[in-house]
């Protein structure tokens, strides 16, 4: 069994980027991985010298591939280019976790690490009983072991496609920070030329002989029932069409793409009525209302006590509505499910746990299943990957052949798991020398993930609809609810929902922490104001993490921030901002300064600039963080000035681009400016989410700096901002 | 009906239907899966194609109306014969998914070959029209200006 991960490397690792190799290679299923404990797990040398990592965490088109092949390279000493990176085959790669919460670099990048470093230690020890000579005399460079007569031996002589037969030890250390030499520099992307000749292999490339194309019909209500599917109305039409039913499922397979997609149309489909939905207008009242369980997420000293003791005490509510990961790819997954076994094609976020799912919904073991990683759209969080891949599997079950379904856009705009509502209400209080002695935040949220997690296959759509069990894992709500200042008297409470009020969601990009970092961080500015304060001082004052505070001084000059209370003196068409987020409460710190103008007659806002100060440890590529960072300022400027998912009674009605705008080339910033903190000793944390969080927050204390006016509801739409303005 | 094309220097007979989508024969029949399927609808960009020198979207565009040659991002350059705007995306690491990136190379090549040296707010009113969700607009914005020989 393991000839065929062998046979796999010797094709050179070419799954990944090209889908010409045999079927027999594509297709083989179910053998077993060698336990993750071994080294031969994580890596393998061959006999050409190259160097195949495997990782259970994916790209999504954050740069990870690119990261760990840095990882490895240099923990290693081995020519970047030499290194293989492959992701998420549940068949070939060690289960390391969803690549999930900006964390892949923190909890994945240390396991490969300490991989190549033991790897190098086990050939070391090698080439020293070759040599007959002790290790400290040899030295490595280039995948080539040299001692100090002169005799040299390569990786490739030593262990080229045989095994290391190690365990891993976790004892070996891994390279000083001053020792490092890929790690560090800002190698080029390995797969980016790929993207920009139009070569590169995404899951919606690809197509197996015989394949159906299939497309699914959803009711347009959360919770319809199906009542009956008309079958004649698609029997005239082109391509051999076939109706596929389980339960609540629907779908249609047909010879050509397009044949499909006219009979998903064509379709007669009733519906019996699912759930009604508030009027959009009620819902920061809805989500409130939510029967919730009470969590105290942090206290420290006595709430009560700290508000009686306050000179001053205000309180301020605040909501983030329904948004979108609005993927500009539609969700796309192949399946080939035969009789005992199968093989799934898959954009996920988490090859293992939506392997285990869709075995569930399948009933078939879930080591009969394969998921093959393969890349897709970016997503952001879950988007609709999962359920389209469900969506495959139960269809080509059905229909007895592989089957590539392919999402349109209604599919992915009206039943991608949404980004979770959130309501929030803080109240604070200052003493007469303007110290925040008081702080009660209280936040009214679901748990923000309902992504495949050890369910009994109703963690996707399809699963849902032939009736399998769910499973929610109560996660998301409460990140970043406990702000990282420090106040004698802080009360912080999450209102856990038992469901969303409206619309079905789940892992948006950061979970609950933009909505938190919202409310958290217009709030610290309406305390400074109150305070009369420097927004940037304020939080300052509040701190005690050095970390935290260097990114808000480097943030203040890199922006060349003038120190003054908000709102300036005269009433102002332009305004500047500050936000600040030590993400999920242990990983990347983040300052940003945002500067706005305001046409006060049209309530249009624009961004010219945006000053960011990023400390997320060691960084291992920094123009790839760059790049993340840039990605996540101009998505949450998105988020902050447009999105907001529009539905009525019956289900979402943002179902393209015009009813869900995003940000376009007009509006981005003139100048992102971008400082990277660098701490080689400290753990990598990631660059995938934090600077998302703190952006809403800082454009709204720009609006209140020009205007003194306060908007605590996204999204700044031009009518909800001349509303706040007259 | 076989339907003749000409895609990327090459002739083409394809027997797909006559209101069938370019963008699906491209990707289906010719295997050209540079250009992508984004929304179908004509909002996005992710499917455009050179129809002749203009950025035409693929997706909206019945295959049987195709009056001149297509070229796509296959057709564009290749790795050891770069387009200039493909080049510049690659010095600027200008893509993260990169699943936008087909329309926005197409669409700044088609701007670049109308006008050699457009302004920034030129550059801008090219690209509205294509949508990227990973937020890579600073650097697409580099690479084009790199292309047109606006920075070095
Ligand atoms: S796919 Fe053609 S414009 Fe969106
Ligand atoms: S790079 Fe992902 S959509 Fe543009």
């Amino acid at each position: 069994m393991k000839t065929s991960r062998r046979e796999f490397l010797q094709s050179g690792g070419a799954l990944i980027v090209s889908f010409s190799l045999p079927l027999e290679i594509l297709g083989q299923t179910t053998q077993l991985n060698p336990k993750y404990e071994e080294l031969d797990a994580w890596l393998a040398v061959g006999a050409d010298g190259m160097v195949t990592a495997y990782c259970g965490k994916v790209e999504l088109g954050t740069g990870i591939r690119t990261a760990f092949g840095q990882l490895v390279a240099d923990e290693l000493d081995v020519p970047f280019d030499r290194i293989t990176v492959l992701m998420g085959d549940t068949d070939l790669c060690p289960d390391q976790g969803a690549t999930v919460g900006s964390n892949s670099m923190y909890r994945g990048g240390p396991q490969v690490r300490q991989a190549a470093a033991e790897a190098r230690q086990t050939l070391l020890a090698m080439a020293s009983t070759r040599f007959a000579t002790p290790v400290e005399t040899l030295s490595v460079k280039n995948g080539i072991i040299s001692d100090a007569n002169g005799r040299s031996v390569t990786y490739a002589e030593l262990i080229g496609n045989r095994q290391f037969n190690r365990k891993l030890d976790q004892k070996v250390q891994i390279k000083a920070a001053e020792k490092l030499g890929v790690i560090g520099k800002s190698i080029p992307r390995v797969e980016l030329p790929g993207k920009v000749f139009g070569s590169h292999a995404y899951v919606h490339n690809l197509r197996l002989p015989g394949i159906l194309h299939g497309r699914v019909v959803r009711p347009p209500t959360p919770g319809a029932m199906l009542a009956s599917v008309d079958e004649s109305s698609v029997q005239n039409l082109p391509g051999n069409v076939r109706v596929l039913q389980k339960g609540g499922f629907v779908g249609v397979v047909a010879d050509r793409e397009e044949q499909a997609i006219r009979a998903a149309n064509a379709l007669k489909v009733t519906w019996k009525s699912g759930r009604t939905l508030p009027p959009m207008k009620d819902l920061p009242a809805a989500v409130r209302a939510v029967p919730a369980e009470d969590k105290a997420i942090y206290s420290s000293g006595e709430i009560d006590s700290g508000f009686s003791a306050a000179r001053t005490t205000i309180t301020a509510q605040y909501f983030v509505p329904y948004q979108m990961h609005a993927s500009i790819g539609p969700s796309c997954a192949v399946a080939d499910i035969g009789k005992d076994s199968g093989t799934l094609w898959s954009p996920t976020q988490s090859s293992f746990l939506t392997r285990n799912s869709i075995a569930a919904m399948l009933d078939m073991p879930a080591d009969k299943l394969r998921l093959i990683w393969t890349e897709g759209s970016g997503c952001y969080g879950q988007n609709g990957a999962d359920d389209c891949t469900a969506d495959a599997a139960l269809m080509s079950q059905l229909a007895g052949k592989p089957v590539r379904v392919q999402w349109m856009r209604h599919d992915e705009h009206g039943n991608e798991p949404k980004g979770m509502a959130m309501a929030m209400t803080v109240k604070g209080g200052l003493n007469e020398n303007g110290d925040v002695i008081a702080w009660d935040y209280q936040v009214w949220s679901p748990p923000h993930s309902s992504r495949p997690s050890g369910d009994g296959g109703g963690n996707t759509l399809a699963g849902t609809q032939i009736g399998k069990p769910m499973r929610i894992v109560p996660v998301g709500a409460d990140r970043n609810a406990r702000c990282t200042y420090t106040f004698p008297n802080n009360r912080t409470t999450l209102h856990q929902s038992r469901e969303s009020a409206a619309l079905r969601a789940s892992a948006l990009r950061g979970l609950g922490s933009p909505q938190n970092t919202f409310a958290n961080e217009s709030f610290m500015d309406e305390l400074a104001a109150q305070a009369k304060a420097d927004p940037i001082a304020f939080r300052i004052k509040h701190l005690k993490d050095e970390r935290a505070i260097a990114v808000l001084q480097e943030v203040a000059r890199l922006s060349k921030w003038d120190a003054r209370p908000s709102p300036q003196h005269a009433r102002s068409v332009t305004g500047r901002g500050a936000g600040f987020c030590h993400y999920d409460n242990y990983a990347t710190y983040v300052a940003v300064v945002v500067r706005v103008s305001i046409d006060i007659k049209t309530g249009k806002l624009r961004i010219p600039y945006v000053a960011v100060a990023h400390d997320c440890g060691l960084i291992v590529n920094p123009d790839g963080t760059r790049n993340q960072i840039e990605g996540n300022v101009i998505q949450a400027i998105s988020r902050a000035l447009l999105e907001e998912v529009q539905f009525d009674s019956r289900g979402v009605t943002s179902l393209d681009w015009n009813g869900y705008p995003i940000i376009r080339f007009q509006d981005v910033p003139e100048e992102i400016a971008i400082s990277l903190i660098n701490r080689p000793a400290e753990i990598m944390t990631g660059a995938g989410e934090a600077t998302t969080s703190p952006i809403a927050a800082a454009i709204a204390n720009a609006i209140f700096d020009a205007t003194g006016k306060r908007i605590r509801s996204t999204p700044f739409s031009p009518q909800r901002l001349k509303a706040v303005l007259v | 009906m076989p339907i003749t094309l000409t895609v990327n220097g090459k002739q083409h007979t394809v027997l797909a239907a006559d209101d069938t989508p370019l963008l699906y024969v491209l990707r289906n029949e010719l295997e050209l899966n540079g250009p992508k399927f984004g929304c179908g609808l004509g909002q996005c960009g992710a499917c455009t194609v050179h129809l002749g020198d203009v950025a035409i979207r693929s997706c909206s565009i019945p295959v049987s109306v195709v009056d001149q040659p297509i070229t796509t991002i296959e057709g564009l350059g290749t790795a050891d014969n770069p387009h200039p705007v493909q080049a510049a995306f690659i010095a600027e690491q200008a893509a993260q998914c990169g699943y936008c990136i087909n329309g926005m190379v197409m669409t700044s090549a088609a701007l670049l070959k109308q006008n050699p040296k457009p302004n920034e707010a030129e550059i801008r009113t090219a690209l509205d029209g294509n949508l990227c969700r990973c937020g890579t607009h600073m650097r697409i914005l580099r690479a084009v200006r790199r292309a047109a020989g606006m920075t070095a």
